[in-house]
C-alpha cells in the first residue's frame, strides 16, 4: 500500500508522485518563468559620469536665464504699499484705530495723501493685506459651512455644528455662519486722484472679477426661495455678529448680492500663511493710451471699520500690476540664478573629483 | 547545539522531515546553500533595509513639513495638507512603488552574486540598516521637508496668480506642497530602485499620474456637488495647476531635493566605491561587450553522492563510462560554471571576505 504511493524525490527537486493508477505528476518545482524566477528584462541604471555630469551642467545652464527672466521680470512689476494700521501718532488713522468700538454707528474714515512715481500701465489691481491674522488657524478654518453657501435652504435653516458659537444667535439662524464670515474685512477704500489742477478725481474701481471663476459660479450660490427677493429668501436668518449690514444688502448690483458677494467670497478663501493679501478692486485700464494711473499726487481715503490693533495685526493697501508669473515676486528668480549658478559650480567640482579619483571605480580588482 | 542564528536551514531527505518542519528554509541538497544566502539573502536583505530606510524617509518629510507649518498657524495644529491627502499618501499614492521595489529589485543579477560572494558582507556586517543609517535618513528626511516647505513658502508669500486673483490660500498651498512632496517622494524612490522591470515603471508612473488623476476628481464639479463638506477644496487644482510659477516652484523644489542625493552618490561612488559599486559597474561593461551567456541546460546530477534503495540506481550510468569524458568549458572565465564545486568533488573554496582597504 505505502509502496504504492511514495513520493521519489530526485536531485533537481522534482518531486515525481506515482498514484495508484500511475503516471500522475505532482510537481512542486517553482515554475520556470522569468517573473517567478526574477529574471524579468529590467533597466539597470548606475549613475556614471556620462549621465551626471552633462545633467549638472545643463541645469545649471537652464536655470540660470530663466532665473535672470524671472528676476527681471519681477523688477518690472511696480508695487506700491501703504501701511494704514494707524498705530502710530503721526499716521493719519491714529485716531480711527484709537477710538474704535464696536458700538460705533458711524464709520470713521481717515484720508491718507500718497504719491506714485512711475506710471501704472494695464490692469492695476489693488489689494488689502493683513498681517499677523491667522486665517490658518485650525478652529477658524473649519469654522463654516459650505452646505450653506451653496445655497442648500436645510443648511441655511439650520447651520452645521462646525460654526458654534456663531452658528445662531436666539434661536435664530445666522448666515453666513461661523468665524470666518463673522471676521470679514469691512474697510471701504477709495482712491483719487489730484491732478495737477487741484481737482480730486475719484479712479473707477471694479468690484466684480475678483473671486475665482469656480468659487463665483458653482461653490458659492445664493439660496433659492419662491420669491426672486433676496431679503424675502433669506427671512428668518440673522446677520453675523461682527456684520453691519446683513448678507442681502452687501451690494445693490443683484448679481453681486448675498452669497455670490464677490468681497465676501474673497474673505472666505482663507488664506494659508499669517501675512496674506486679497484682492480688493481693479482698475480696469483705459482705452486710450494713457497709462491706467499716471504719475502724480493720490489720496486714499479709507473708511476704517475694521480693527487689528487689539492682536497687533497690521493692514495696508496694495497697489501692484501684474505679469505672466503673478505679482512682485523677486525669490523665484534669485533663487534660481542661485542653484544655477551652485549647480554649474557642483558639476565643475564632480568633474575634477571624476577625473582624479574615477579609477577607482574602474579596478578590475575587486579585493579578495 | 546551535542556539542563535539569523535563520535556519533543514535539508529535506530520507532521515525524516523534521529538520524541515521547524526550519525557516528547507531545501532537498546541500549545494542550494549558495544560492540561498549569496543571492536570495542577499536581496533578500538589500530589499528589506531600502524599503525600510525610505519608508522612514518619506514619513519623516510627509510630517515634518506640518511640523514647520506649526510656526506659521499659530501651532493649533492644522493640517497643511488637505485631509483627503493625508489619508491617501501612505495607502494610494505612495504604496505600489515601494511594493514594486521590494519585490523587484536587484543590485546585481545572481550570476555575480555567486561570482562575487565579497558582496554578502554588508549583511553580515548590518551595514545597510543600523543606528547611523536610521541618522541618515532622518536627516535626509528633514532637509527635503524644509526644502518641501520653505521654497513654497517663500515663492507664494505675497503672491497672486497671473490674472490678479488669490493664490496663496488654503487649499492651493496645500495642493502645491502636496505635489512638491509626491514628485520628489517618487523621485527619490526611482533613485533608490536599481532594477527597473515593467512592473516598477508601471507602479510609479501609475502612482504619479494616479494622484493627478485623484485630486483633479475630487475637486472637481460633481464630487462637490455629492458632498459639498467633505471635498471643500473645491476649484483648487485647475486655478493652481494653470500658474506658470507653480510649477516653476515645484520644479525647483524638486530639484533642490534631489539633486544633493545625485552629487552625495556620485562622489561616493568615485570616492569610495563599494564593492557593490564596483561590480555593478563591471557588469554594466561586461554586458555591452560579452556575448549573450548560453543557458546551462539544467541536467540531472550524474554525481550524486547519495545512494537510493528503491529507485533504480545508476548502474547503467556507471558502465556507460558517460562520466570520464572531460567537457571543455566553453564559457569566459568571467561566467564561470554555476554548478558548485561538489561537481568537480573540489572542497568548496570561497574567497575570504574581508574589509577593503580604504586607500587604493
Amino acid at each position: 500500500m505505502m509502496a504504492s504511493s511514495y513520493s521519489a524525490k530526485d536531485e533537481d527537486g522534482h518531486i515525481t508522485v506515482s498514484g495508484p493508477g500511475g503516471g500522475t505528476l505532482r510537481n512542486k518545482k517553482p515554475e520556470n518563468t522569468a517573473f517567478k524566477q526574477q529574471r524579468l528584462p529590467a533597466w539597470q541604471p548606475i549613475l556614471t559620469a556620462g549621465t551626471v555630469l552633462p545633467a549638472f551642467f545643463i541645469i545649471g545652464l537652464i536655470f540660470i536665464p530663466i532665473g535672470i527672466g524671472l528676476y527681471v521680470t519681477s523688477n518690472n512689476i511696480k508695487e506700491f504699499e501703504i501701511d494704514y494700521t494707524g498705530d502710530d501718532t503721526s499716521s493719519p488713522c491714529y485716531n480711527c484705530a484709537k477710538n474704535f468700538s464696536w458700538n460705533n454707528t458711524k464709520s470713521c474714515t481717515c484720508t491718507i495723501p500718497f504719491q506714485l512715481d512711475q506710471p501704472y500701465e494695464s490692469n492695476v489691481f489693488m489689494y488689502y493685506g493683513l498681517s499677523n491674522f491667522y486665517q490658518n488657524h485650525r478652529r477658524y478654518v473649519k469654522s463654516r459651512d459650505d452646505s450653506q453657501l451653496n445655497g442648500n435652504i436645510d443648511s441655511l435653516k439650520k447651520p452645521s455644528k462646525e460654526c458654534e458659537p456663531y452658528a445662531s444667535i436666539d434661536n435664530k439662524p445666522i448666515a453666513p455662519c461661523g468665524a470666518i464670515a463673522n471676521s470679514m474685512f469691512n474697510d471701504t477704500l477709495t482712491l483719487f486722484y489730484n491732478d495737477p489742477n487741484g481737482t480730486s478725481v475719484p479712479i473707477p474701481l471694479t468690484s466684480t472679477g475678483i473671486a475665482w471663476w469656480t468659487d463665483k459660479h458653482v461653490k458659492f450660490r445664493n439660496p433659492v426661495g419662491t420669491n426672486s427677493n433676496l431679503t424675502a429668501v433669506f427671512q428668518g436668518t440673522v446677520k453675523p455678529v461682527n456684520w453691519h449690514r446683513p448678507v442681502y444688502e452687501l451690494d445693490t448690483d443683484p448679481e453681486n448680492n448675498g452669497f455670490i458677494n464677490e468681497d465676501f467670497i474673497v474673505w472666505m478663501r482663507t488664506a494659508a500663511l499669517p501675512t496674506f493679501r486679497k484682492l480688493y478692486r481693479i482698475i480696469q485700464k483705459k482705452n486710450t493710451m494713457a497709462p491706467t494711473l499716471p504719475r502724480g499726487n493720490y489720496t486714499l481715503v479709507v473708511d476704517y471699520n475694521y480693527p487689528v490693533r487689539s492682536f497687533e495685526g497690521r493692514k495696508r493697501m496694495i497697489l501692484s500690476t501684474i505679469s505672466w508669473m503673478g505679482g512682485k515676486n523677486p525669490f523665484l528668480g534669485i533663487a534660481y540664478i542661485t542653484v544655477g549658478s551652485v549647480c554649474f559650480f557642483l558639476g565643475v567640482v564632480l568633474l575634477v573629483i571624476h577625473h582624479k579619483y574615477g579609477n577607482r571605480n574602474n579596478s578590475a580588482n575587486i579585493s579578495n | 547545539m546551535i542556539k542563535v542564528a539569523h535563520i535556519g536551514v533543514g535539508i529535506s531527505g530520507q532521515e525524516g522531515m523534521q529538520a524541515v518542519l521547524s526550519s525557516d528554509f528547507s531545501f532537498a541538497q546541500f549545494r542550494y546553500l549558495q544560492r540561498l544566502l549569496l543571492v536570495h539573502g542577499r536581496w533578500s536583505y538589500i530589499r528589506m533595509c531600502k524599503f525600510l530606510g525610505y519608508f522612514f524617509y518619506k514619513n519623516f518629510t510627509f510630517t515634518l513639513v506640518q511640523f514647520w507649518y506649526a510656526f506659521f498657524c499659530g501651532f493649533s495644529a492644522q493640517t497643511v495638507y488637505e485631509d483627503w491627502f493625508i489619508t491617501f499618501y501612505n495607502m494610494v499614492y505612495t504604496a505600489l512603488p515601494v511594493l514594486g521595489m521590494c519585490l523587484f529589485d536587484q543590485d546585481v543579477n545572481d550570476r555575480w552574486s555567486l561570482y562575487h560572494p565579497q558582496l554578502y558582507a554588508p549583511g553580515q556586517k548590518n551595514q545597510y540598516f543600523n543606528k547611523k543609517a536610521f541618522v541618515s535618513y532622518l536627516i535626509h528626511g528633514c532637509y527635503c521637508s524644509l526644502i518641501i516647505f520653505f521654497i513654497p513658502w517663500a515663492s507664494m508669500n505675497d503672491a497672486v496668480r497671473n490674472d490678479g486673483k488669490d493664490i496663496v490660500s488654503h487649499p492651493s498651498f496645500a495642493f502645491l506642497l502636496q505635489t512638491c512632496l509626491l514628485i520628489v517622494v517618487h523621485t527619490q524612490l526611482s533613485l533608490d530602485t536599481y532594477y527597473w522591470t515593467a512592473v516598477n515603471h508601471f507602479f510609479v508612473w501609475l502612482s504619479t499620474i494616479g494622484y493627478f488623476a485623484i485630486s483633479v476628481t475630487m475637486y472637481s464639479n460633481g464630487m462637490f456637488y455629492v458632498f459639498p463638506s467633505s471635498f471643500p477644496l473645491f476649484g483648487a487644482a485647475r486655478n493652481t495647476l494653470n500658474q506658470p510659477n507653480v510649477w516653476l516652484t515645484i520644479f525647483l523644489t524638486f530639484l533642490l531635493c534631489i539633486l544633493p542625493v545625485v552629487a552625495f552618490r556620485f562622489i561616493f561612488i568615485q570616492l569610495r566605491p563599494t564593492i557593490n559599486d564596483k561590480v555593478r559597474y563591471k557588469m554594466r561593461t561586461e554586458e555591452l561587450t560579452a556575448p549573450a551567456p548560453r543557458r546551462l541546460l539544467r541536467r540531472r546530477s550524474t554525481r550524486s553522492g547519495y545512494a537510493f534503495s528503491h529507485s533504480q540506481g545508476y548502474g547503467d550510468l556507471v558502465t556507460s563510462r558517460k562520466f570520464l569524458i572531460k567537457r571543455p568549458l566553453k564559457m569566459t572565465a568571467l561566467f564561470t560554471q554555476t554548478d558548485s564545486s561538489i561537481f568537480q568533488n573540489q572542497p568548496q573554496h570561497y574567497r575570504t571576505i574581508a574589509e577593503e582597504p580604504q586607500s587604493p
